[in-house]
């Protein structure tokens, strides 16, 4: 196999990785938002927690895309 | 592809080459734009400090609310203990966001979107966080690796987990903000060649979705902000009050 092919597949391999990404922020937001709807009174007060569990969520998934760009650019 | 997404991120010279042995000084294209954000940030925070009105103006009112926005977060996450670093984590979350939102503006350079700029930032955070933790509580800082509660046959493990975890929290708090803002402006990027690739007739459809998406990069900016200085309150918080 060329190199430049297996570059781009692993580049794409990497990529993957934010389907976890996507996977764990739908469950955090699915979760904020039904124990929100059970009790509002509390929501508000989650509020900056929901959005650190967001950025943790998204973070993991972000380094396989940095990965990714890794392959393709700095290789 | 009429263009590389990747060529907004190019660093290049403006002006006189400085050069001191191998260390290249000059005056580039992304220190015109931090210090763009840093004069935006001053004038704003001058101007509403200005003239101190009991009915706030636009202006004041502003920066009111980011001075309260802070103190807030800080009081919630870290505790009264942490109201000294009150000045410090107000100029990272504001540096942090104003470079972000400047990297905003059509035809701008995104500061933060080198990994160069957000890891010294992370770093001194870290440093900064370690010796504060070391100062206040001397060698019994160290407690922090060793978790109350785990099974004495397990804290082996988790020691060393521990350590990882905390040696890894520069590189994480570098890498979320750079990738967040270098994957926005990279898609923002994509969206407005597909425009010009489809032309007139086909090229409504990826405008309107990059008008979109210019809204979820602005929300993406002060979410990335915030999370960063949310974070340095956290790790300021595991410095000042130990196992709290």
């Amino acid at each position: 196999m060329e190199l430049e092919a297996a570059k781009m597949i692993g580049a794409g391999l990497a990529a993957i990785a934010l389907a976890g990404a996507g996977v764990g922020i739908g469950i955090i937001f699915g979760n904020y938002l039904s124990g929100a709807m059970r009790n509002p009174s509390a929501a508000e007060k989650q509020f900056p927690n929901l959005l650190l569990g967001f950025a943790l969520a998204e973070a993991t998934g972000l380094f396989g895309l940095v990965v990714a760009l890794i392959i393709l650019f700095a290789f | 592809m009429s263009v590389n997404p990747m060529h907004q991120f190019e660093v290049y010279r403006i002006g006189p080459e400085i050069k001191f042995g191998n260390l290249d000084l000059s005056f580039t294209n992304a220190s015109l734009f931090m210090a763009i954000s840093a004069i935006t940030l001053l004038l704003l925070l001058f101007l509403g400090t200005k003239n101190k009105l009991l009915i706030p103006s636009k202006i004041q009112l502003i920066t009111e609310m980011s001075y309260t926005f802070v103190a807030k977060m800080i009081n919630d996450t870290a505790g009264s203990v942490a109201k000294p670093f009150f000045p410090f984590i107000f100029t990272l979350f504001m540096f942090v966001l104003f470079c972000n939102m400047v990297g905003m503006l059509p035809y701008s350079f995104t500061v933060t979107s080198h990994i160069i700029v957000t890891f010294i930032l992370a770093a001194i955070v870290f440093v900064g966080v370690t010796i504060i933790g070391f100062i206040k509580h001397g060698i019994k800082y160290l407690e922090l690796f060793v978790p109350k509660g785990v099974p004495i046959a397990l804290l082996p493990l988790i020691v060393i987990i521990e350590i990882i975890s905390y040696l890894s929290r520069p590189l994480s708090l570098s890498v979320r903000l750079f990738a967040n803002m270098m994957a926005g402006h990279t898609m923002l990027k994509v969206f407005g060649g597909f425009v010009i690739s489809l032309g007139l007739l086909g090229g409504w459809l990826p405008l309107s979705f990059s008008v979109a998406l210019i809204g979820l990069e602005i929300l993406v900016a002060f979410l990335q902000a915030y999370v960063f200085a949310i974070l340095t309150c956290i790790y300021l918080n595991d410095a000042l009050n130990l196992h709290h």
